[in-house]
């Protein structure tokens, strides 16, 4: 397992530039998640550092060490794809055998039949080894892509959104299942993803990505808790957080095109016009509550329900736990947790307060 | 707006049955979900609402009349697809016109509805545009608009979000709420994401296996599952379920845990269970932790999911675990040992045999 | 409300198919379409059911009016059918001298013969009428020679037909295997780098086809005979492998685009060489392609007439052009030139058959895209 760092890769394509500057580093046997969405230069990451793709700008290394010029085959990396990688017409064990038996590798049958099996026994799919891959269901064809990659004992595993093309529950399943295999085997892991609770559940450490360039780079802790950019805020945390335009007046903050106000925090300046950020999770319906609005939507999950109230020209989503008693139009009067709201100025930066 | 009744309505391939012999009623203005995992039936199942599919037996019934073998055009039904079937070369305008043509409406008045529908779905920026240049999400809206536009008796769709991003799905599962609010249309709705499923649903059919596996509004396949699947699959995670033994109204569980048994669940343990074998079940937001909780366990990994922490337990040695959803501010280091009780109004029991739910107060 | 029995099918449904297909009416529908299709194929495929008659008739039989149908084999096959009693000016029965009916044939019937069959391959002079008795009589004769006697000719030796054919299987078959090859690693290349001026070139490889034969005949007389490959294998090859090329490449750019690059991109990944990841990965998945270009291929290469009837004369002539100039004694003998036809038609039909699953997914590709 290894190190490996990204230090100012900059990919241009024809027509577009897929990423600009971008550096992070994943330490030996850390679970790294890269998160953004479709379209950000996720993918364009992995297959830079595999070597499937070349850089305009910028080095990989590989425990300190250069590795632009090595070929995709040399750079001991395994990559997992989110579908399309198991070759049709091969049996599992085969497909399994498939990376040790290159010309490169030269690993010897018994060996191979070996970490087929260590493989097979890790990921459970022992009963399978002899099927056609055809035959497979999705998540047990996933389970081989990931043996596929496991036989190689790689320097890095990169991981494609391996779960998207799943089913809700069983991607629930695999994401444990994941994490487990990653803690034991002390694997260094590059996994890319849109899912934030993949990205949140998983990741030692994640870094995000938008159009092509890292907009944070921190724990799940830190990204929740201390998202950079409006960008980062909306991402992560289920349901979205409200951001509302405010602004000052007279020591309370006024929310935009609502009857919302609040106490003014003690020790700061913000600008004349910014945006204000509360998690549904810091807006508290109560009998007392300091504030009031109307209830227009509401989504029963079982464990929680979602509320979406209505204060004069905004509306704010909140959760409560259970089942809710609030109907449809009701008046809803609730709290705000002061000391969790966020503050982002037009540009969408954060203003630590 | 109509009603929809399937009777015994089913369907083979072969002998492989894809959809077992099913009743199902869609009251007038109803937003019904038809759940389960791939392969369950349920896109067969709204195929043949539609007509896209042959039924192999039954009968589909639209308004009273009985629509089983007309063909899709005659069924006054709109479909919506996972992968939004927009034709290309029109552009958004035209797309949405388009089946008003088909039908032969005046061009006032279809020129009328389409705009009603471009306001409704907020898509007035799009008209002129090809759908080759939008984004998935708007893509789905201009799907919708298109079905909407007809104002059909009934409206099913096919996995309309799994398509799009996460959180566009959040937006857009608010936003076709919203829409079936406003305009009170009977609805059928395939997905395997339970959460659209709770969210969206008047009323949740749960499949599994080409089999219904239970009918019922969001808090009654949550609070209610009326079997281990249900249990299991409503939920994410799904409900904890351990085996245990019941004896003397206490469930011997793994890792010598002793559960003592709420007084009003004693009668139906000691009428319906031979042999004492039994399953527990409770969600993971019914764990309470607590210095002298009853139960205990050691932390096999926790997850912080942002809002709350999620507890994974391991009771005994590591193959029984629960999961125990906590306070965001809990952070216990590996293998430590947590003590929790479980709220007595949410246990719940089930038969491993039958793995049907015991309902309290009467043996099943 | 109308019963299942009456409104729906007449037995249970079990496959996936759409509610209005599996209708009675519709099922009714169905039969009468299958029966015009079928009509209409039966009248698309006359010609070629006729040619194969000619094969068998004699000379006079092949332009007959009113035309032959039925054929029948002398005191055998329907020749009880086509044997009718001749009749006198009065509308008696004429009879013999041993007072039989003296039997004539239906001018529908035609007497199958084997003389075109067999006098494709043979070169014959006429013999007179008194050389005919000659040779009748002698026991050394072949049943070649014999057949052939019965028209009054004479075989002096083979004909050029097997010669000429055999030019075709070398010729044909041979620019077929390397059209494929390169286009294969022509359109992978173009399918899977990013080439330079790639729409230009593409067209460019397309352009040649857009050219009439007819057209590039004579620079190409010229160029071919200043090489010294005018009339050779060599040059036939060449010249087909070219013209096939445009079209190998675009069909195999299609089918190559639609093999997910993840699949090689893996195996490269694993530790093969581009190659390596091509021959094993690649190539299975390419094989339905493969087949169908091989056959559309084959099928011009092998029809050829213009190119071939220019530029050779003797050595490397193939067969189109051959057999519709083969002359007899009497002018054009239309037996042996319905016998070089179908000989002709066996070898791709066999090979379109034998590929024949591949060919109907070469049909659609591209046509479904995720």
């Amino acid at each position: 397992m290894s190190h490996v760092a990204l230090q100012g890769i900059t990919k241009r394509f024809k027509t577009v530039t897929a990423l600009r500057n971008v550096s992070f580093d994943i330490r030996d046997g850390e679970f790294f998640v890269l998160l953004g969405p479709t379209g950000a230069g996720k993918t364009t990451t992995l297959r830079v550092i595999a070597g499937l793709e070349q850089q305009t700008e910028g080095h990989v290394l590989f425990d300190g060490q250069i590795i632009d010029d090595l070929p995709p085959a040399e750079r001991d990396v395994a990559f997992v794809f989110q579908q399309y990688s198991l070759y049709p017409n091969m049996s599992v064990f085969d497909n399994l055998a498939f990376p040790l038996r290159s010309p490169l590798r030269r690993v010897p049958e018994d060996a191979i039949r070996q970490r087929v099996q260590h493989a097979a026994d890790i990921l459970r799919i022992t009963h399978l080894l002899d099927r056609k891959t055809s035959n497979l269901s999705g998540g047990e064809m996933q389970r081989v892509s990931l043996g596929r990659a496991i036989v190689r004992e790689p320097r890095i595993f990169l991981m494609d959104e391996p779960l998207s093309n799943l089913d809700a529950k069983l991607r629930e399943s695999l994401r444990v299942e994941l994490k487990h295999i990653q803690k034991t085997q002390h694997s260094t892991t590059l996994f890319v993803t849109h899912d934030q609770v993949e990205a949140l559940t998983m990741a030692d450490r994640i870094a995000v990505l938008n159009k092509g360039r890292i907009t944070q780079v921190g724990t799940p802790t830190d990204i929740y808790d201390q998202p950079a950019t409006t960008f980062v805020a909306q991402l992560v945390g289920v349901p979205r957080i409200n951001l509302v335009p405010a602004h000052c007046e007279d020591g309370t903050l006024v929310v935009a095109d609502s009857p919302l106000r609040l106490a003014r925090p003690g020790s700061c300046d913000l600008p004349a016009t910014f945006r204000l950020g509360v998690r549904p999770e810091h807006i508290i319906p109560s009998a007392d509550g300091e504030f009031v609005g109307q209830l227009v939507l509401i989504e029963p999950l079982g464990v929680e329900s979602i509320l979406h109230i209505k204060v004069g020209g905004a509306t704010l989503v909140c959760t409560v736990p259970g089942m809710t008693h609030y109907r449809l139009g009701d008046e809803v009067r609730f709290n705000i947790v002061r000391d969790r709201l966020h503050y982002f100025r037009e540009d969408g930066t954060r203003i630590q307060v | 707006m109509a009603t929809i009744e399937l009777r015994q309505v089913e369907k083979k391939f072969g002998a492989l049955h894809a959809v077992k012999p099913l009743d199902l009623t869609i009251k007038n203005g109803e937003f019904v979900v038809l759940l389960g995992p791939s392969g369950c039936g349920k896109t067969t199942t709204l195929r043949m609402i539609s007509g896209l599919e042959a039924v192999s037996g039954g009968h589909i019934y639209l308004d009273g009349r009985d629509v089983t073998w007309l063909h899709p055009s005659e069924r006054d039904i709109a479909f919506v697809f996972q992968f939004f079937a927009l034709y290309p070369h029109m552009t958004v305008q035209d797309n949405i016109r388009f089946p008003l043509q088909a039908q032969g409406v005046a061009a006032a008045e279809a020129e009328k509805r389409v705009a009603e529908m471009v306001k409704m779905l907020r898509i007035e920026h799009l008209l002129k545009l090809r759908p080759g240049s939008l984004s998935g999400g708007d893509r789905q809206r201009v799907a919708l608009a298109r079905a909407l536009v007809r104002r059909p008796a009934a409206f099913l769709m096919d996995e309309p979000l799994g398509a799009l991003d996460a959180d566009l799905r959040e937006s857009m599962r608010a936003e076709i709420k919203r829409l079936h609010i406003a305009n009170e249309a009977t609805s059928v709705y395939v997905t395997h994401d339970q959460i659209e499923a709770m969210a969206l649903g008047d009323r949740i059919v749960v499949m599994s296996a080409a089999e219904v596996q239970q009918v019922g509004t969001p808090a009654e396949v949550y609070h209610k599952p009326a079997n281990l699947f249900v249990a299991r699959f409503i939920g994410s995670p799904g409900m904890n379920l351990i085996k245990g033994r019941y004896a003397d109204g206490v469930v011997h569980l793994p890792g010598e845990i002793r559960y003592q048994v709420p007084d009003s669940w004693r009668g139906t343990l000691a009428e319906s269970l031979k042999d004492g074998e039994v399953i527990l079940g409770f969600r993971p937001e019914a764990g309470l932790l607590s210095d002298n909780g009853t139960l205990t366990g050691r932390v096999y990994a926790t997850d912080m999911q942002g809002a709350f922490t999620m507890l994974h337990l391991a009771l005994g040695d590591e193959t029984t675990l629960v999961d125990v959803r906590a306070e965001r501010w809990v952070d216990y280091p590996l293998d430590a040992l947590v003590r929790f009780d479980i709220d007595p109004e949410s246990v719940r029991f089930f038969d491993p045999r039958t793995e049907k739910a015991l309902r309290r107060g009467k043996a099943q | 409300m109308a019963r299942f029995e009456e409104s729906g099918p007449r037995s249970p449904v079990v496959e996936s198919i759409r509610v209005d297909l599996v209708h009675p009416r519709a099922q009714a529908g169905l039969a009468i379409r299958s029966v015009i299709g079928i009509v209409i194929v039966l009248i698309m495929l006359f010609p070629v059911i006729w040619v194969a008659m000619t094969v068998f008739k004699t000379r006079p039989d092949t332009v007959a009016v009113p035309p032959k149908f039925i054929p029948y084999v002398e005191d055998g096959l329907l020749s009880d059918f086509c044997m009718e009693p001749q009749l006198n000016k009065d509308g008696s029965v004429k009879l013999d001298k041993d007072g039989q009916p003296v039997l004539k044939e239906k001018s529908i019937c035609f007497d199958v013969v084997l003389e075109g069959a067999v006098g494709l391959f043979f070169e014959r002079r006429t013999l007179t009428a008194a050389q005919q008795k000659k040779y009748a009589d002698d026991p050394n004769l072949g049943w070649a020679d014999r057949i052939l006697l019965k028209r009054g000719t004479l075989i002096t030796g083979p004909s050029e037909f097997v010669q000429r054919f055999r030019n075709s299987l070398i010729i044909a078959g041979t620019s077929t295997v390397l059209s494929v090859a390169f286009g294969l690693l022509a359109a992978y290349a173009f399918s899977r780098w990013d080439i330079s001026g790639k729409p230009d070139l593409l067209f460019f490889i397309l352009s040649t086809r857009m050219l009439p034969p007819v057209v590039v005949t004579i620079p190409l007389f010229l160029m071919y005979r200043q090489l010294g490959v005018y009339d050779t294998h060599i040059g036939m090859i060449l010249l087909y492998t070219v013209f096939n090329l445009s079209f190998s490449v675009w069909l195999l750019k299609g089918f190559i685009d639609e093999i997910p690059r993840e699949y090689e991109e893996a195996a490269l990944v694993d530790g093969y060489s581009r190659l390596q990841a091509f021959r094993k990965v690649v190539l299975p998945q390419a094989v339905t392609g493969i087949a169908a270009t091989t056959v559309f291929c084959l099928i011009f290469a092998w029809n050829e007439y213009a190119f071939s009837l220019m530029l050779t004369s003797d050595v490397a002539r193939t067969a189109p052009p051959s057999i519709a100039t083969t002359q007899g004694a009497g002018g054009l003998e239309y037996a042996i030139i319905a016998m070089a036809s179908m000989l002709f038609l066996i070898p791709v039909v066999v090979v379109t058959f034998a590929l024949r699953q591949h060919l109907l997914r070469g049909v659609t590709f591209g046509a479904i895209r995720q």
